[in-house]
């Protein structure tokens, strides 16, 4: 026997309204918040999913080991099965991944895929900086380690200093059409960008993403579903997972291979030979705003060097850009670790289900969704098309 | 059924009113509660590392030797990804090296309440090894750091040596002309093949 | 289905490993098993891992050993957090869509560092339960009053369970509770947590395990006589304390049914049983009988790999199929209090 790969698709989509507090929702009812939205616009019942798939960044963050332990029941899994994926920062996007496997694979018709993350539970920079005997810690978070690496992109490309202001405007821009979005900044312009404190130089204040609460569900099922789904559909029409180790030599840390080959693999299986020209709308994971030309070069939709321009040329903006990147305000405007990649993927779904609102690409057919993680060594990517690949 | 546009629209699952007993009914509703957590863990450093930390008091540093590529991991771990295989060779690595890359750090961090910002935050490369790590550059303007730089470890005094990492207090210019990085490290110029 | 097999494996098990690093113990295992049956990464489709930062005191402590699955070139990789027979699900399930035909598994902890029992305490509610810091010994001990009370079982049957549970192991080098006890003796035993014994408790173990799944022919080709993968399923039972009838097991039960246990005679059954009460549990809810030989390798009692222990019990299910041993084996994984969660992997040779 050969084995055989069903088509699946996304007919629901639920998200929580993010913020860095939500204090008014326990774990569990936050992540009832988005399942019950998803469920409620694919038109099912819990009675109706096979199979929870769940994701989320390090335990530590809230404290509680293996969460969806605790979580059954507010997930209506009692009785039914729950995989629970961690790959660092692409978590939402490979929890998505294994939960289509599960449709694809022909194992279940129906699946409910949902990450999340509840920092203000607990404290995650404590988190992520647990004390260790053997090393001595100089390095403040995330953007400690990612800044050396943008630095060296901003030497070899040559970009203009303020690339990454640009950028954290826009995405500051794109979120206020997004009521789900946690920062909604209506004051910000690019001086205020400019003028914000230098954290991590080359990194600014405005140029990082926020911490939230937050959820973001997703229910998935396969062909026979989705023809009989009455409402819009997103068909997937390519997965692709890829991990490597963060540090050895030669490697290139500003286009990790991980990243060339991973989106290499889900633009075939897309059949997708010129990214710029047939996707429609990107969602991609971009924490740090000079990650946005970085990936641009590294996905493949600019050449080497040149993705800067992109961001300069306004390519990027919902309003008028060829390849609206990030319109739902990205990883810059929203941030629950664990959610972070399955709201790309997700908000790919709505630009193809038509469903965006106010962020709606126009007429968007096909769309990418895009996360990574660790030490930029581990990627998950998807693309959906508004037809039956 | 579309999508939720608004998120002050509860799902209908979740929007019916809970009902308290009366007795309840003019008591304030508990928002959050405290519960402080502590476990306790003994790290143990493994092998490589344990090496490493020992050559560290007599101001050595130590890396491992991938037995198949020959590259060099400093700090060890006892693996080389690059084949997958257990390390079984530590070589000595010099105590100067270049700036592969740096930040500048502004904030300050609470595990190391004795670094005043801004300080510079660089992965530094000793000779003889193929990977860099973090480590801080000091005894020079932050402004004035740069990519290739060439740096030499300054120690403690020898008799506040440890086994540690801390042996190291930061890393100093050398004066030496700066190394030109694309002998050196794959970097995703335009045209790179990989 | 797609025909999917166990053709290799490889663990360590000791009481606690003190001189090496998790990844410097777990790579003589993942690069030993492909070399076992002469395959480089390159030959792998998929890797996937199970882990826990919260025993390994360190948040993406899985990152630390991707290194070992030698990610250079990068790899098709995944993680979950959870025992590593949930990594070996997720590759199955990878497999069955018939595009890679070769995935490494690994699944590893090193308990020792920490107090499992406290830590464990950390996966209770987080509101109402978790602040109180029941141990993991503590909640089954719930069970096993349960299961007394309700004369399911006595102290005396527990301590058979657990004197034969040394037995087994006195052959398993990968064993760490080996010494022999006598049913008097464990009788004898002050109680831990009244009503489990010492006995009754696991032999906590640092340790890991590693093992290749191949397809069809493929599998053929690499072993002489593969482990087939005949059903497999994994169900999850309510957390809430109280709301569970501890004495039976609703998601090892589905689980069993779902991957076709009672389909035919089970020759062997390694089973994720952590405490004497656990088997007990488990053997009733797959309706195991007299004559299926329950945990020939003594079992989780006998050495508990937290993360590592259910994908054992499928490895250690496999070789015994492997070598000859039977025809067919069940194995299960199991997680959270009172193993709320099961995996249920029937096994069979050709």
């Amino acid at each position: 026997m050969s084995g055989s790969k069903q088509r699946a698709a996304v007919i629901g989509v639920g998200q929580t309204k993010y913020a860095s507090t939500r204090g008014d929702v326990s774990l569990a009812g936050l992540v009832r918040e988005a399942a019950y939205r998803a469920l409620e616009m694919a038109g099912k019942q819990w009675s109706d999913i096979d199979a929870v798939v769940i994701g989320k960044a390090p335990d530590f963050f809230e404290g509680i080991m293996m969460p969806e332990i605790y979580l059954a029941e507010a997930l209506g899994c009692v009785g039914k099965p729950i995989l629970r994926v961690h790959t660092a920062g692409s978590v939402g996007g490979s929890t998505a991944v294994v939960a289509t496997s599960l449709v694809q694979a022909g194992i279940h018709g129906t699946v409910l895929t949902l990450g999340f993350e509840k920092q203000s539970e607990s404290n995650a920079m404590w988190a992520l900086s647990l004390p260790s005997p053997f090393t001595t810690s100089i390095n403040a978070g995330a953007g400690g380690y990612f800044s050396p690496i943008i630095r060296r992109y901003m030497e070899y490309s040559g970009a203009p200093e303020l690339i990454g202001c640009m950028v954290a405007l826009k995405d500051r821009q794109h979120a206020l059409n997004n009521p789900y979005a946690h920062v909604q900044d209506h004051e910000l312009t690019f001086d205020k960008v400019v003028e914000s404190p230098m954290l991590w130089d080359p990194i600014r204040y405005s140029e990082t993403c926020p911490s939230s609460d937050g959820a973001c569900a997703m229910v998935l099922t396969d062909e026979t579903g989705a023809e009989a789904h009455d409402g819009a559909v997103a068909w997937i029409h390519g997965t692709a997972m890829r991990s490597e180790a963060n540090n050895y030599g030669g490697r290139n840390v500003v286009s990790p291979k991980a990243s060339e080959d991973c989106a290499a693999d889900v633009f075939a299986q897309a059949g997708i030979t010129n990214p710029r020209e047939q996707i429609d709308a990107v969602e991609m994971y971009v924490p740090f705003s000079w990650y946005e030309p970085m990936w641009l070069e590294s996905l493949g939709f600019a050449e080497k060097g040149e993705g800067w321009r992109m961001v300069e040329s306004g390519a990027t903006k919902h309003e008028g850009g060829d390849l609206p990147v990030n319109c739902s305000g990205g990883v810059l405007s929203t941030n629950p670790i664990g959610a972070s990649g399955m709201i790309r993927f997700a908000e790919a779904a709505l630009q193809v289900m038509g469903e965006a609102g106010a962020h709606q690409v126009d007429g968007a057919k096909t769309a990418f969704g895009h996360a990574y993680g660790g030490g930029a060594q581990y990627y998950a990517m998807w693309v959906v098309g508004a037809e039956k690949p | 059924m579309g999508y939720n546009q608004d998120p002050n629209v509860q799902p209908a699952a979740l929007s019916g009113e809970v009902t308290m007993p009366a007795a309840l009914a003019e008591v304030e509703p508990v928002q959050s509660v405290r519960t402080p957590a502590a476990i306790e863990y003994i790290a143990t450093p493994g092998a490589s590392l344990s090496a490493y930390l020992r050559a560290m008091k007599d101001k050595k540093i130590l890396g491992d030797k991938c037995p198949v590529t020959g590259q060099v991991f400093v700090p060890p771990r006892g693996v080389s990804p690059v084949s997958g295989q257990r390390t079984t060779e530590m070589v000595e690595v010099a105590d100067a090296g270049y700036v592969e890359s740096f930040n500048i750090t502004r904030l300050p961090i609470k595990s190391r309440p004795d670094l005043n910002p801004p300080y510079v935050s660089a992965w530094v490369v000793p000779d003889g090894a193929n990977v860099g790590s973090i480590s801080l550059v000091a005894g020079i303007e932050p402004e004035d750091v740069r990519i290739g730089l060439r740096v030499r470890a300054v120690w403690k005094p020898d008799d506040e040596l440890e086994e540690s990492a801390a042996n190291i207090l930061h890393w100093e210019p050398t004066g030496e002309p700066d190394v030109v990085l694309d002998d050196l490290r794959v970097i995703g110029k335009p045209g790179d093949a990989q | 289905m797609r025909d999917i097999a166990v053709v290799a494996s490889m663990q360590r098990q000791e009481k606690s490993i003190d001189n090496e690093s998790e990844v410097e113990y777990m790579v003589p295992l993942m690069h030993g098993v492909k070399e076992s049956i002469g395959i480089t990464q390159a030959d792998v489709g998929f890797t996937c891992s199970g882990s826990s930062d919260f025993i390994a005191g360190q948040a993406f402590s899985f990152v630390m050993t991707v290194d070992g699955a030698n990610p250079v070139p990068p790899i098709s990789e995944s993680h979950v957090e959870m025992d590593g027979a949930w990594a070996l699900y997720e590759a199955w399930v990878k497999m069955q869509m018939g595009e890679i035909d070769i995935a490494l598994i690994y699944g590893y902890s090193k308990s020792s560092g920490g107090s499992l029992r406290d830590v464990l305490a950390t996966q209770m509610d987080p509101y109402y339960v978790a602040p109180l810091w029941p141990d993991a010994f503590a909640i089954e001990a719930l069970a096993a009053r349960q299961l007394i009370e309700s004369g399911k079982t006595s102290m005396e049957h527990l301590a058979e369970l657990a004197s034969r549970a040394r037995d087994h192991a006195a052959s398993n080098p990968n064993a760490v509770r080996t010494k022999a006890k006598s049913v008097a003796d464990i009788m004898a035993e002050a109680p831990l947590m009244d009503p489990l014994r010492p006995s009754d408790i696991p032999a906590s173990a640092d340790g890991g395990c590693a093992l290749i799944l191949a397809a069809g022919d493929r599998a053929r080709e690499l072993c002489e006589r593969p482990a087939w993968i005949r059903g497999i399923d994994h169900r999850t039972d309510a957390h809430t304390l109280g709301v569970r009838d501890l004495t039976t097991s609703m998601s090892a039960r589905i689980a069993g049914e779902q991957a076709g246990v009672s389909d035919d005679k089970v020759d062997f059954a390694e089973l994720y049983a952590p405490f004497t009460t656990s088997e007990l549990v488990l053997t009733e809810a797959l309706g195991l009988g007299d004559d299926t030989i329950i945990n020939p390798s003594g079992g989780a009692l006998s050495a508990h790999t937290m993360m590592a222990s259910g994908l054992i019990r499928i490895a250690e299910a496999a070789q015994r199929i492997t070598n000859g041993d039977g025809d067919r084996a069940v194995a299960t994984a199991g997680s959270g209090p009172n193993l709320q969660q099961n995996l249920v992997c029937v096994l069979e040779g050709e």
